[in-house]
């Protein structure tokens, strides 16, 4: 009898197991943020403060790579509709792939990186020091007043934060387009007025981003509140959190996509 | 229960992953006493504390503070007594990112109505009683080691509670901040005809300020009396922990194979 092979065997089933123990764990989490999300809705001061944390001091790297990016679609998309000659539909080729696309999906994946690890690291310090059993032992509950307040203001954050990562990427691609390049400034705006749709295309990417801005909020706080308290702990949940929620954007994102844009 | 005694421990078990932390446990705590909860790091005696304040529930056996036992009230009911306790954490466990001023107004503002300007009074009040009405502009990382300690006795006892719980509270402060902190413990029970638990291994400090004390070892009690009882003790455990000998019932070893055996195996590997 092979003892390793069994060995192995057992040690892939544990694994599976124990992944999908904690998905459940996470999921009886998320239920009990809902439950508790009276609080922050009635204290709207305690949400409001974790929208100043995550999304206005996201704002500066949200902006920069927004222009960033909508500088480079300026230039590539130039170079390819170049050869078709139909440069004047660099508008719309950058609107659409901005609303669309890379305004929900790269701003989520900064605000993961940016937001979401914050979050995670200072709710793992806050168990790591005991802040959330001594909160407990006054009556408060944590997931309420910490946990729920962080996971909406991460919410709502995330659809503003994408839109105006949109709006600069436009911005930066007239710079490139119009300014730089020469592209007719009349038929850049008026073809991207006319072939971007509000609820087809601008709609859809705000329900994306919707939904990017409760996965990473969500998984933000759980591995921050599941976090092992230790300085190792902490910084193993700060990893994950990055890890977990740009992989949960990229498989939503094609899902949301496969529904909002086939057969149009 | 008796009216004099505000928490009752009866033949407490708990059991963590199979493994027992604590086996028979009765415990009795007399309105407006200090009671000492000693023993080495590890023997159980912070998990007591949870049990008190209902954060864990116990394998068997229960805990009656204020005539309710803790593991059969619903979250609001535990909530409800939580509000009249007050604990102190090992290290303070002060909310960073709120001042010391708002670290203590935190249960008021939570639990009452209080307009701004009561909470303002009292917290002063709570503050002025540990000596830091000066540092209430301050940030919990501003404070020294000692400082934190005291805010977080402050906060404690911010809503005047009937039980105060303190895990550790002298450990890693300096001699004057350690009695400091023992005199403020005696101070502020009496004053608020509170009773307190003081989870500790600081014999020197805490036989001097507490009316009784529980010894636990390995999840037992193995002693208990007075201070001065304990002082007199004949019991090897209590005679070993009061005068810190580094042998004794508590070995010096932690528990492993023979050593020889060990040694030999390696050599033997080693071909």
């Amino acid at each position: 009898m092979d003892n390793g092979l069994t060995r192995a065997l057992r040690g892939l089933g544990q694994r599976v197991t124990s992944r999908i123990w904690r998905l459940g764990y996470a999921s009886r989490f998320f239920l009990a943020i809902m439950l508790h999300s009276g609080t922050s809705l009635r204290r709207v001061y305690l949400t409001i403060r974790e929208i100043y944390f995550t999304g206005v001091l996201s704002l500066i790297i949200i902006l920069v790579s927004g222009l960033f990016v909508g500088m480079v679609l300026g230039l590539q998309g130039y170079d390819t509709l170049a050869r078709y000659g139909s440069t004047e539909a660099l508008g719309v080729l950058v609107a659409l792939s901005l609303v669309r696309e890379l305004g929900p999906v790269v701003a989520a994946l900064l605000f993961a990186s940016r937001a979401g690890s914050a979050i995670t690291a200072e709710i793992g310090m806050m168990k790591a020091t005991e802040q959330l059993s001594a909160m407990e032992m006054m009556a408060v509950d944590p997931i309420a007043r910490v946990v729920a307040p962080r996971f909406w203001g991460g919410v709502i954050s995330m659809p503003l934060l994408a839109a105006l990562f949109s709006a600069t990427g436009v911005f930066g691609g007239y710079l490139i387009g119009v300014q730089l390049i020469g592209v007719d400034e009349g038929s850049f705006w008026s073809q991207m007025q006319a072939s971007v749709d509000f609820r087809q295309d601008v709609l859809n990417g705000v329900i994306k981003s919707f939904v990017f801005g409760i996965i990473v909020s969500w998984v933000a706080v759980f591995e921050g509140y599941d976090a092992v308290p230790t300085a190792e702990g902490v910084s193993g949940a700060t990893t994950r959190t990055v890890v977990t929620s740009s992989l949960a954007i990229l498989a939503a994102d094609f899902i949301l996509t496969a529904f909002m844009f086939t057969g149009t | 229960m008796s009216q004099e005694s505000l928490v009752e421990i009866r033949n407490l078990n708990f059991t963590y992953d199979s493994r027992p932390v604590l086996t028979g446990i009765n415990m009795t705590i007399p309105r407006g006493k200090v009671v000492a909860v000693m023993g080495i790091s590890g023997c159980g005696k912070t998990t007591t504390l949870r049990l008190i304040g209902g954060q864990l529930k116990p394998t068997s056996g229960e805990v009656r503070v204020g005539g309710q036992v803790v593991h059969e009230l619903d979250s609001d009911g535990l909530y409800a007594l939580r509000r009249r306790m007050g604990m102190l954490f090992q290290f303070g466990a002060l909310f960073t990112d709120m001042s010391v001023y708002d670290n203590i107004a935190f249960q008021m503002r939570e639990h009452t109505d209080l307009p701004e300007t009561m909470i303002r009074d009292l917290v002063l009040m709570k503050l002025h009683a540990v000596g830091l009405r000066g540092a209430h502009d301050l940030m919990p990382t501003e404070l020294s080691g000692g400082m934190a300690r005291r805010v977080a006795l402050a906060r404690a006892i911010a809503l005047d509670p009937m039980l105060i719980m303190y895990d550790e509270p002298f450990a890693g402060l300096d001699p004057i901040s350690l009695s400091i902190v023992g005199e403020l413990i005696r101070k502020l029970t009496d004053a608020l005809g509170a009773s307190s638990i003081v989870v500790t291994h600081d014999v020197q400090e805490s036989l001097r300020i507490v009316d009784y004390v529980y010894f636990v070892s390995e999840g037992k009690i193995v002693a208990e009396g007075t201070a001065e009882e304990m002082k007199r003790s004949t019991v090897p455990y209590v005679h070993q922990f009061i005068w810190g000998e580094a042998d004794g019932p508590v070995p010096f070893q932690y528990p492993a194979r023979p050593y020889g055996e060990e040694l030999m195996e390696r050599a033997a590997r080693r071909g």
